[in-house]
């Protein structure tokens, strides 16, 4: 929260409709996202009940499990998943692309799916059911007592991989509906209130000419707007409690199957509505421009996406059960600097989320009101001279410049020139007048003149920031060359008889 | 049922409950009443023992709690299960986990005690049992379903633990059993702190027991142990957790809490908070009460929905989450902070340098969202 989605806050809460808290779309999002609704058995860990699955609006796929209790049914749900979400994934892989990576001596060309999965879940508990569905399900054994059919332990790796890349802010191959609206718009009731998807799309959209705060309300109601899921209304439990028992008690086939029809049609009511808002909300986040760095990382997740896939041709063994000490380091390194690119390059390709940096000082736009485009100063080796021109910005009056003489700044409208604030200066009527030391983004021009474009002209509105997003990450090395101290290299799991024969009772 | 409290019958927060029987104190009300320690209005409907549920219903706000059918079997399985055969499983995760010898464990049964359920007379005998164990005579007793008392702002609270352990290594040890799964070792964080604070209420009753027993206090460990199902299956998995930092902040919290009594003193004296009574007579009552709502309050208290709605008409900030409370420093209404952003009010001197912040913000917002 900041300081500015407060205010968005308190004018959404006095007009009953959402305030947009930035002016692009931060996410990728696919032509072809897959969208899954899930159900799980209340007071179980993970016992999946139904789902709403697939990449057609009009047409979701609709899959239940009748008697949970069944082992051999629950599998068969994870089969039939299965069937779905990996033809999806096996559709990514077709054309490929080439792409460079690694940097200086270590470059190197290499190839990457011009697609990846993307999977939408209504909620952040959505997020936590995939990660246990993979858990659940890519340790299983496909042969012995407790065999389970090949697909079950493949889906169970993807939905992990899927899991682990939704903590990293920078990847969307799996991402949760409530959390992307509520980065893009404000509402007028608490963040708790807006993980509830139904009433969270009433205040972004309304219906003509009602209003959006009372309809969230109204949302609220279960037995108007099923709950998104994955837990199920305790009201709703005992009509699906009394149908199971009646389900089980059935006397022949035909009447077995009559009562399990029901149950499905129960079922689908319970999560159609949550699929229309799903499709809505993808409707909603298409409608907003997409942010300059956004292609930038999807390309990223479908590098990771070819790294995985290719993974699992080769060597196909599942996560394990918990990450090793080595990897789980490196983990949290790779998402500390996740992090901080997701944030710098949000702020530079979005002028609304950079607002929140010149508040607290972090950034300032000002004019340019005089450049210095002949400047010399001594280079590093006795006598030399080196090309720094300078340009001074004035800020508007009620600007604060939280920022230091001798900071490294850079501005979005010329990412690649880096600048050094030389001077600043409060001025009586409050304004600041800060003069900037530039370096390249000449267009490897040495010496005077600036090419065109390259240096800026007075009158020009610039924000300069500390952010960088090209910052470079920390240093860490190779997996495989992990020191014997950190355990060395680590190791692909085994899975074990053990995982294998887990009852799922 | 009888009357499961003690107090006299010219009470204030009797009086204020009516003729309903009160409703007992239980481990999750109290953890409750301490996560919203400010709450006055909670701590003496609380106190008084009302059924919230059944006044937030009459003053028209049906509570959306309730339990599914399927959760509630599957806990009862799960409970059925560790309990089976004289704690057979307890015993066994015991072994495992304390690695003490409790080959001639037994247990006692304390959800009666000679065919009463009244929960004063399973305290007495819970006591005993504890003075009998803690001296030494019977220390391989497992106590099932002990009950124990608490005073809570001004009231006798009983409460009943699922089991306490005999002495290992000269410790007792409150148990809970919980049907949330520990998946490779490892349960929802949530869920885990959730009975952490339930068991640091049990343990803190168990050393007023201890207390007044004259019994040493040290025989009480600090670390409580909670059993649950592993992974997907059914099996019970224990770990000990320590409760150290959650007896400090539930002492704390206790203390602070003003007693309901006086709270319930200052309300006027035609105050009724009698379910049978009209709808207006108690919403005027429950107005008399200082709440003091948060979101949180939804997801534990019968009466969020009727403190949102009454938090919404005064424009209550916290109403949008701490985040929008915390910019909004000494401003005690959303109203108000907009009339600041408007420029129809101005800012007290308290308020002045949120207020020029809140505008520094509307001003941004409205310069970078033309940009775009
Ligand atoms: S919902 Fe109301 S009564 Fe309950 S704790 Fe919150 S403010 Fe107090």
């Amino acid at each position: 929260m900041s300081v500015l989605s407060t205010v968005a806050a308190l004018t959404a809460s006095r007009t009953g409709r959402a305030e947009p808290l930035t002016t692009v779309r931060h996410q990728h999002l696919d032509e072809k996202p897959f969208v899954l609704v899930p159900l799980t058995l209340a007071g179980e860990t993970c016992a999946p009940l139904a789902a709403l699955a697939g990449t057609d609006p009009e047409h979701p796929t609709l899959l239940t499990v009748r008697q949970p209790r069944n082992r051999a049914e629950r599998f068969r749900f994870a089969e039939r998943l299965a069937a779905l979400l990996l033809a999806y994934i096996e559709g990514c892989r077709t054309e490929t692309e080439p792409y460079t990576a690694g940097r200086g001596k270590e470059k190197e060309e290499r190839l990457r799916f011009q697609r990846a999965p993307q999977l939408l879940l209504p909620n952040g508990e959505g997020i936590a059911y995939v990660r246990l569905l993979g858990r659940l399900t890519r340790l299983r054994a496909t042969e012995g007592p407790y065999a389970v059919d090949p697909s079950v332990p493949a889906l169970g790796k993807w939905l992990t991989w899927f899991a682990e890349l939704a903590e990293f802010p920078n990847s969307g191959v799996l991402l949760a509906m409530t959390r992307l609206l509520a980065a893009h718009w404000a509402t007028g009731q608490s963040p708790s209130e807006d993980s509830h998807l139904a009433s969270l799309l009433a205040w972004i959209d309304p219906p003509e000419g009602s209003d959006g705060a009372r309809v969230a309300r109204e949302a609220e109601d279960p037995a108007v707007w099923p709950p998104a899921g994955p837990s199920t209304d305790p009201v709703f439990d005992r009509t699906l409690h009394e149908l199971m028992t009646r389900y089980d008690e059935a006397s022949d086939d035909r009447g077995r199957e009559a009562v399990g029809r029901q149950i499905d049609r129960e079922l689908s009511g319970q999560m159609l509505p949550t699929w229309r808002l799903m499709w809505r909300g993808v409707e909603l986040l298409r409608d907003l421009p997409e942010g300059a760095h956004v292609p930038g990382r999807w390309a990223l997740d479908r590098r990771w996406f070819s790294e995985y896939a290719e993974y699992l041709d080769a060597d196909g063994r599942p996560q394990a059960r918990r990450d090793q000490a080595v990897r789980a380091a490196r983990r949290l390194a790779r998402l500390e600097d996740a992090v901080a690119r997701y944030e710098a390059e949000r702020a530079y390709d979005d002028p609304l989320v950079m607002a929140e940096y010149e508040l607290t000082g972090e950034a300032f736009t000002g004019t340019v009101t005089a450049r210095d485009e002949d400047r010399f100063v001594p280079g590093d080796r006795p006598g030399s001279q080196v090309w720094r021109p300078t340009i001074t910005l004035r800020t508007s009056t009620d600007t604060r410049v939280g920022l230091a003489v001798g900071t490294e700044v850079k501005s979005p409208a010329r990412p690649g020139q880096g600048a050094r604030i030389l001077d600043i200066r409060q001025e009586d009527d409050g304004s600041h007048v800060v003069v900037l030391q530039l370096k390249g983004g000449f267009a490897r021009k040495q010496k005077p003149p600036a090419p065109a474009g390259t240096l800026a002209e007075t009158g020009e509105e610039l924000t300069y920031t500390t952010l960088n997003p090209t910052a470079m990450p920390s240093a860490l090395p190779d997996e495989e060359n992990t020191p014997w101290t950190h355990g060395g290299p680590p190791q692909p799991y085994e899975p074990t008889d053990e995982d294998a024969e887990e009852t799922w009772e | 049922m009888p009357s499961q409290q003690s107090e006299p019958p010219d009470d204030r927060l009797a009086r204020l409950r009516g003729p309903q029987p009160p409703q007992p104190y239980t481990a999750r009300k109290i953890t409750a009443l301490t996560a919203n320690p400010a709450c006055a209005r909670r701590a003496v409907l609380d106190a008084a023992g009302v059924d919230k549920a059944l006044l937030a219903q009459q003053v028209g706000y049906e509570p959306r709690f309730g339990q599914s059918p399927f959760a509630l079997a599957r806990e009862q399985a799960f409970h059925g299960l560790v309990k089976w055969g004289g704690y057979a499983e307890l015993i066994r995760l015991l072994r495992e986990q304390l690695s003490v010898p409790v080959a001639e464990a037994h247990v006692t049964d304390l959800n009666e005690v000679g065919g009463n359920t009244a929960l004063p007379v399973r305290e007495r005998e819970t006591r005993r049992l504890i003075a009998h164990v803690a001296s030494g005579q019977d220390v391989r007793l497992i106590l099932d379903r002990p009950v124990l008392a608490l005073e809570v702002a001004g009231q006798t609270a009983y409460l009943e633990p699922d089991a306490l352990t005999h002495r290992i290594e000269g410790k007792f040890h409150v148990v809970l059993i919980r049907s949330f799964a520990a998946i490779d070792g490892q349960a929802n964080p949530t869920a885990v702190a959730e009975a952490a604070k339930q068991a640091a209420v049990y343990v803190l009753a168990l050393r007023r027991a201890f207390d007044t027993a004259g019994l040493p206090i040290e025989q009480i460990s600090h670390k409580f142990l909670l059993v649950c199902p592993k992974d997907f299956s059914n099996r019970p998995y224990g770990r000990l957790i320590d409760l150290r930092q959650e007896l400090d902040a539930l002492q704390f919290q206790l203390s602070r809490l003003r007693r309901a009594e006086d709270l319930a003193a200052g309300l006027p004296e035609t105050a009724t908070l009698d379910t049978t009574r009209s709808t207006d007579e108690l919403s005027s009552s429950i107005e008399a009460l200082d709440a003091s709502y948060t979101p949180s309050c939804l997801s534990f208290c019968e009466m969020a929905r009727y403190c949102r709605d009454e938090a919404d008409g005064c424009a209550s900030p916290a109403r949008l989450g701490n985040g929008v409370r915390n910019d909004l420093p000494g401003i005690d209404s959303t109203r108000t902070a907009l009339d600041y952003l408007d420029g129809v009010a101005a800012p007290g001197e308290a308020e002045v340098e949120a207020a020029d912040l809140l505008r520094a913000a509307a001003r941004l917002r409205r310069l970078r969202r033309g940009a775009a």
